[in-house]
């Protein structure tokens, strides 16, 4: 009788010290992965850049719990409730239980409700898009007051089959996109023939560029360096080509650089779609059709095709 | 126990083809038979699966580089716009309509379909949208080269200027594909409703068929949405109007409301059935019954209704108002509960049972785990602020092929393994088929996994060439790619040979609880014929000593007569 009893409760301690110890390790292999996270992610240069990282880490650590959690379980069920061969005799005739079910509806709920939640105060703490205003096609793209205040622009981005353009308010035309550090800068994002994106892994910004209307936008660089600037949006043959460089430096350079820039000559800028699609008429114009690419854009400063960045 | 109104006349109606040849010929012609239409859904299926695959080994091919070097862009442009689609469109809904077919009659306990010509005339459109699909490989300009979401401007800018273009023949194919999948989906509906056996009410049905109920009414109120916005992009791109054109006024984001509201749903289509085959299947591998069967079938119509409210999470990025973004990322979310319910249920399911490892069950139990991966990053993508990081970006692309081939092709796999011999009478080959398991498994996780962190440090989808700094996610992603190609080979072989020469199977091989195990392997022409079972219980009662059906004995020895 009493050893039956030391049996069923040494038993019952075990089972507790397996689960404690697997739900232990379980939350530090999310911790873990949730600090490992932010070494996934390109270099941090915009003030975006941290609160994304943050919410990612976040829902990394959770994700982790929950998929080891699950995946362990399962692991486990194969270890030791594995049918021995030619044993066809069935399981434990559970049919359910609702106090479980209701608790794993329940807490999903609570989970997926307070990350949106984290993630809406991110957004209106971030509050990067402006307004998006259509205009007639042909005519310029119209100015639009903006609500939150910045301090350097409006600079217009365009994009274009396969090119980028900026447009600084003192008139200077250039292919990169230099840009002072920890100021918060104003876009406006115009195109005239498809959707484009203007995507910076580094900054974690992205916004698509929608023909037709004029987006404003804002963002704060905080890192000084160069990093790519990506057409994210699928836009035609030379899509993949259609990226150049954001550079961020201080304050006085930039200054220094927009005030020697505005001398300058207008020359062709980058265009790197331009001298492939000259190379395939060379070839032959062989491959199935594309629109002709955009013509280079007219700017001062040319800028680097190959410059080495940071993110 | 509820009996439900059964209306007689459905069961003891004569098909309209009672003598349709019973030879190879019958599935070349126009038969009305459910099961010949499910076989020549899946075996039309698997063809383009192979096509497809070819395609994405292509494109894998120019990505193992940095460089465009492979193919001239607009080539490979033209490869992964036909690979989405001929995986979609050709391979995927084809695939589940002949699951479908296969399997709703016999596991409902009617002799066919509700209406058999229909459904004969949605398979025939199959091979006539995917032949013009492949035509546009072949006319001046090649194929569509714009995306399988193919969003204007770029859609309909028609560089050549001719009227027959690859676009344009792409949306032939995608309407006629959209009318065929109506077409099928008023069918399933019907029949489901309406052609029960005695006894089965929706809380005796298996979840397989609350699941297709589920898809097929998403698919009802969802593609008149796509079909509309594929016939107005049509009209802009051939006959000029403006629909989607800026420079006649018209909104090129309108087209992705219209496309996205039926092609977000269109994944839990795809996706439903297959969580219906998880349910199905481990049950029987794990020799126990389906934990919670009425929260497991009612979410799939939380899934459904849910599904027909997130199609803005595609269009974060795109100049959404902050409110409706944040908006939709809510509804996004809820998503997971409904579906945490399903995982939990089957892992539930699985616990303190006796685990058969056969091939089916290596399907379902890889499925899983790709799918609460695929989950999870998957509430990611919903979070704005992180999808606005990795939106378009490598990290989606891994997301919906975790989802889309290593949850639903795994259990496509698994349900074809679990039925063949019921269907073909044959049994199929263990070992090869947990090669194929085995290099499938391998060969998904090595092609995908990686690709997260590509995007992550943000290498853009859908590129022909790529900063260096990628590349070594991408020749990984190779490499699994090739591997996935190599499984294809063990499969063929094992379902060729098994068909031809395997060992003829007995009517229940798995001994599984369920309607369609209770006919003899192949099922005659109309299943149950005159004597139609009255079912007492779900179809999961493993251990718990509740009769299935009245008089199962009589059908077990039925099943075992030749007919």
């Amino acid at each position: 009788m009493n050893t039956k009893i030391i049996k069923s409760n040494n038993k019952k301690y075990l089972t507790i010290f397996i689960v404690i110890s697997a739900v232990g390790i379980d939350i530090l292999i999310s911790l873990l992965m949730g600090y490992w996270s932010y070494s996934w992610l390109p270099i941090q240069a915009s003030e975006a850049a941290n609160y994304v990282d943050n919410l990612f880490a976040f829902e990394t650590t959770i994700g982790t719990f929950i998929f080891l959690g699950c995946t362990g379980t399962m692991a486990w069920i194969l270890i030791f409730n594995r049918a021995p061969k030619y044993d066809e005799s069935n399981g434990q005739p559970l049919e359910g239980n609702v106090k479980l079910e209701v608790i794993w509806t329940i807490i999903p709920l609570i989970l997926v409700l307070a990350i949106a939640t984290y993630a809406t105060k991110v957004n209106y703490k971030l509050e990067n898009l402006g307004s998006k205003t259509k205009y007639n096609f042909g005519q310029e793209a119209p100015f639009i007051e903006e609500k939150k205040p910045f301090d350097f622009g409006p600079i217009d981005v365009i994009s274009r089959q396969w090119n980028w353009e900026f447009i600084y308010p003192n008139g200077i035309h250039s292919s990169e996109l230099h840009l002072p550090v920890n100021k918060r800068i104003n876009f406006r994002l115009i195109t005239d023939d498809v959707i484009h994106s203007f995507y910076i892994p580094a900054f974690r910004l992205k916004q698509d560029i929608i023909p037709g209307s004029v987006i404003t936008y804002s963002l704060t660089p905080t890192r000084k360096g160069v990093f790519r600037l990506r057409d994210a949006m699928f836009s035609g043959a030379y899509f993949s080509q259609n990226q150049t460089n954001v550079i961020v430096e201080s304050e006085d350079v930039f200054n220094k650089w927009i005030n020697e820039t505005v001398k300058k000559e207008l020359q062709n800028g980058l265009n790197p779609a331009g001298r492939l699609y000259d190379k395939r008429l060379k070839n032959g114009n062989r491959g199935w059709a594309t629109v002709e690419p955009a013509p280079a854009p007219k700017v001062q400063d040319v800028g680097l095709e190959d410059r080495p960045h940071d993110g | 126990m509820t009996i439900i109104n059964y209306d007689q006349r459905l069961v003891t109606s004569k098909n309209p083809y009672p003598k349709g040849p019973n030879d190879w010929k019958r599935f070349f012609s126009f038969n009305t038979d459910a099961k010949v239409i499910g076989i020549q859904y899946i075996v039309t299926a698997l063809f383009f699966l192979l096509l497809g695959g070819l395609l994405g080994m292509l494109v894998r091919g120019e990505l193992i580089t940095p460089p465009s070097d492979l193919f001239d862009p607009t080539v490979y442009n033209g490869l992964y716009t036909m690979h989405g689609t001929v995986m979609l469109f050709l391979f995927l809904f084809p695939m589940l309509s002949g699951l479908t077919n296969l399997l709703v009659p016999p596991m409902i306990g009617a002799p066919d379909m509700a209406f058999p010509k229909l459904n004969a005339l949605a398979f025939w459109l199959v091979p006539v949208f995917s032949i013009i699909l492949l035509l546009s490989f072949f006319v001046p300009g090649g194929p569509a080269s714009s995306g399988w979401w193919s969003y204007p401007p770029i859609s309909i800018q028609n560089p050549l200027g001719k009227m027959i273009n690859g676009e344009m023949l792409w949306i032939t194919a995608i309407s006629l594909s959209g009318i065929s999948s109506i077409m099928g989906a008023v069918n399933f509906v019907t029949t489901i409703i309406r052609m029960r056996a005695p006894g089965m009410g929706f809380f005796k049905m298996p979840i397989f068929i609350w699941t297709v109920l589920a898809a097929q009414l998403l698919q009802l109120l969802g593609l008149p949405a796509l079909t509309g916005g594929a016939i107005m992009l049509f009209f802009d791109l051939s006959f000029g109007t403006s629909f989607f054109r800026i420079e006649g006024g018209g909104d090129p984001v309108l087209f992705q409301h219209f496309f996205w509201f039926y092609s977000h749903p269109a994944v839990y289509v795809m996706v439903l059935p297959v969580f219906g085959i998880f349910s199905e299947l481990f049950p029987v591998y794990a020799r126990k019954p389906l934990f919670g069967y009425k929260f497991v079938a009612v979410a799939s119509f939380g899934i459904t209704i849910l599904s027909l409210v997130v199609w803005v999470h595609h269009m974060f990025y795109t100049g959404t108002p902050m409110w409706m973004r944040n908006l939709f990322m809510f509804t996004t979310m809820l998503i997971a509960v409904p579906t945490g319910v399903k995982v939990f249920a089957w892992i539930a399911t699985l616990w303190g049972g006796n685990l058969r490892l056969s091939t089916p069950m290596l399907f379902c139990l890889g499925g899983l785990f790709n799918f609460i991966f695929g989950g999870i990053t998957g509430v990611m993508l919903a979070t704005v602020p992180v999808d606005i990081h990795v939106g378009n970006t490598y990290f989606v692309v891994a997301h919906f092929h975790y989802i889309i081939f290593n949850t639903i092709a795994f259990g496509i796999f698994a349900g074809i393994y679990h039925w063949f011999p019921k269907f073909t009478g044959r049994m199929f080959y263990e070992g090869l088929g947990k090669v194929h398991f085995a290099l499938t498994f391998v060969g998904a996780t090595l092609n995908w996994l990686p690709l997260h962190w590509a995007g992550l440090l943000g290498m853009p989808r859908r590129v022909a060439s790529y900063d260096p700094e990628f590349a070594i996610w991408n020749v990984i992603a190779s490499i699994g790619a090739f591997i996935l190609g190599v499984a294809s080979i063990p499969f063929i072989l094992n379902m060729v040979s098994s068909w031809v020469r395997g060992k003829a199977a007995p009517p229940n091989p798995w001994k599984a609880i369920g309607l369609e195990w209770l006919l003899p392997s192949p099922p005659p022409h109309e299943n149950f014929e005159d004597d139609i079972p009255t079912v007492l219980n779900e179809p999961y009662c493993y251990g718990l000593d509740k009769p299935f059906v009245q008089d199962e004995q009589f059908y077990i020895d039925k099943s075992f007569k030749k007919h």
